[in-house]
């Protein structure tokens, strides 16, 4: 058995790997190709690194490649990107025309490859637009969503959904971020790699280090939220949830963790708020971590009694998908992606404020027998759903639906 | 395939299959836009809500069985109309179509009843989702019936959606995989195929029916040995 999979058995089981290559023989030999818009940092980069190799393995010739822009067309994809989450921006017309020059300009350096193709992903808008200069096309496109467009700025989405609807398919992380279009609608939800730094299994050396490094006391409760320092993943809720908690349970801690916000004035704002609000607190740690410390936050989620994502708008939430796979119970905003992963009373909870938070903190800090049983669930529910394998898997058959036309029963030869 | 039309010397030939769901587009907010999307919507997209929660992320909801019930219960607040959904058992129903009806028939009742329909907020909407289902040959057979007792612990449960809850819709006897094949062994597994029919698919995740049906192949060949 070829090497990567075979680090997947010992995860996964060897059922669910033969069952990998039984649907991937019918594609032995097929070029398929990925365009995103970055090699690195995302959750798109992080699946792709993986999911490329996979797919080789299993006898899929896949390429992975980047389109190249100034900083006009990061502009302008950034905008995009806001909008189609619902913010109201109208976007320059300078900066539309750069968004379709370099895509001409990406479409011509990737043309042989994009022309061979027999299955192409084009993931998220920065790219979509490729599809144009290719009118005439060997193979399937798919355009693979991995925005919340539940409820786009209409103008822009207008825009866009021209390129869109001549794709022979699209991809979406969650029936409730789909959009009706003219082609088949797949849904897919994302994964973790249980092989990532993020979430391999770390020495108890490696979990105890980050109690020192941080001061954090290792013999007291310690409640974590892993996320970027946004409004919409509600910090101070997760402070006003902890304040009202501790009285309870007087010798709580919280950790606040998340990513560097240099180039976000707003995330910085809010870092700013954060701080304040947990100031006179020594039991609060507000940790800003590079985007590499994939490691520390391992450790930090294995350490923790219980995890946060208190969010208030959330698109998948694969903070929740890591943490329930380090068998941590989590308490959760009721909110996009987290409701299939917090199901009440067997993964976690899903809350709707601070005080409905700080209840279920005490619940279960009062029940640890109750954790341990919801934390032994949690990582059997990923292990079953959230995996790189299943995503693997739900790709290979979408890839065969796509082929076979949209028959509802594809019977491959043979069978 | 061996397992519809099988000699007695024909081996049961295992096959798996894989799910991939799609959006309709359709969504509702209530019972009364419910009724009518149900009415034209794909039999398919019935099928999933029945049957697709088997091969999806969730736990066993022990009052609710299908999506419209833990719908009606979570998003609309109509506990009655959804404990009415949840007693229905797809497997009674011959047909989708028949099971389309009886859905149609239960929300008019209730709509009937209530002055005005309950309306879920946007965000619990109810959104149809219909499923194609890829299937494949794994080339491993069983030879003999009593060889079950041993494979079947390692069949997928892609292998189980197949053959014992895919099984009723393909064939026209309404029957799952094993108990068509040993039909052609004559009366020989009628007790057996008494067992099996007894397991009601519609309660267990596919893990656990995998083992209750281990469980019956492993009990009946055991007093068959005695």
């Amino acid at each position: 058995m070829s090497r990567i999979l075979e680090q997947y058995v010992k995860v996964t089981g060897e059922a669910v790997i033969e069952h990998l290559r039984q649907l991937a023989k019918p594609l032995q030999g097929m070029k398929l190709v990925h365009i995103n818009s970055t090699k690195m940092g995302g959750g798109v980069a992080e699946i792709l690194h993986k999911l490329v190799p996979l797919l080789n393995e299993l006898g899929i010739e896949s390429t992975w490649h980047v389109v190249e822009g100034n900083d006009e067309f990061y502009q302008c994809t950034k905008n995009f990107h806001n909008a189609l989450q619902g913010i109201r921006i109208d976007i320059p017309k300078t900066q539309i025309n750069t968004y379709e020059t370099t895509n001409k300009y990406n479409f011509e350096k990737l043309e042989p490859t994009l022309k061979e193709a027999d299955i192409a992903f084009i993931h998220d808008p920065q790219p979509v637009a490729l599809i144009k200069h290719i009118p005439k096309r060997k193979g399937k496109w798919i355009w693979r969503c991995h925005i919340d467009l539940s409820s786009p700025f209409r103008p822009v989405w207008k825009y866009l959904r021209e390129y869109v609807n001549q794709y022979d398919a699209s991809i979406f992380s969650l029936a409730i971020f789909a959009q009706q279009l003219p082609h088949p609608v797949y849904l897919i939800a994302p994964s973790i790699d249980p092989l990532h730094d993020k979430n391999v299994q770390l020495s108890k050396k490696e979990i105890g280090d980050v109690f020192t490094r941080f001061e954090i006391n290792p013999d007291r409760p310690m409640i974590l939220q892993v996320s970027r320092f946004d409004r919409f993943k509600d910090p101070i809720g997760v402070i006003h949830a902890y304040r009202n908690a501790k009285k309870f349970i007087p010798l709580m801690q919280l950790v606040l963790a998340g990513g560097g916000a240099s180039d976000d004035p707003e995330g910085e704002a809010v870092l700013e708020e954060v701080r304040q609000a947990a100031s006179d607190d020594h039991d609060i740690k507000v940790l800003l971590l590079p985007g590499d410390a994939h490691r520390t936050i391992n450790a930090l989620q294995r350490a923790a009694t219980i995890v946060l994502q208190k969010s208030i708008k959330e698109g998948f939430g694969l903070t929740v998908t890591e943490a329930l796979w380090k068998q941590k119970p989590v308490i959760g905003g009721d909110a996009g992606g987290i409701r299939i992963q917090v199901i009440n009373h067997h993964t976690g909870f899903l809350v709707n404020s601070p005080e409905g938070a700080a209840l279920r903190i005490r619940y279960l800090l009062n029940n640890p027998d109750i954790m341990e049983s919801m934390g032994r669930k949690a990582k059997e529910f990923v292990r079953e759903n959230f995996l790189i394998t299943r995503h693997l898997r739900e790709y290979l058959t979408l890839i065969l639906a796509v082929l076979h036309g949209n028959k509802d029963r594809i019977e491959l030869n043979g069978s | 395939m061996a397992n519809s039309k099988n000699s007695t010397n024909e081996p049961f030939m295992v096959k798996d299959c894989a799910l991939i769901a799609l959006a309709s587009g359709k969504k509702v907010q209530n019972l009364r836009e419910m009724r009518d999307v149900l009415s034209t919507i794909s039999p398919d997209s019935i099928y999933y809500h029945f049957w697709g929660g088997l091969l999806r992320p969730r736990f066993d909801d022990p009052e609710y069985h299908n999506d419209f019930a833990i719908w009606s219960a979570h998003s609309l607040h109509d506990k009655v109309m959804a404990e009415r959904l949840a007693i229905i058992d797809p497997i009674e129903f011959n047909t989708l179509e028949d099971l389309r009806n009886e859905l149609i028939d239960l929300i008019e009742e209730r709509l009937d009843e209530v002055d005005y329909p309950l309306w879920a907020k946007r965000e619990d909407q109810f959104e149809f989702i219909r499923s194609q289902i890829v299937i494949f040959n794994t080339k491993r057979t069983v030879q003999k019936p009593r060889d079950l007792v041993t494979a079947l612990p390692h069949f997928s449960v892609g292998s189980i959606f197949y053959h014992f809850i895919d099984a009723r819709r393909r064939l026209t006897n309404s029957l799952d995989d094993f108990q068509n094949w040993f039909l052609n062994f004559g009366d020989t597994y009628m007790d057996l195929c008494y067992h099996i029919a007894e397991i009601d698919p519609y309660f267990l995740p596919l893990t656990r029916l995998r083992h209750k049906l281990t469980e019956v192949f492993t009990d009946y060949f055991k007093k068959e040995k005695k």
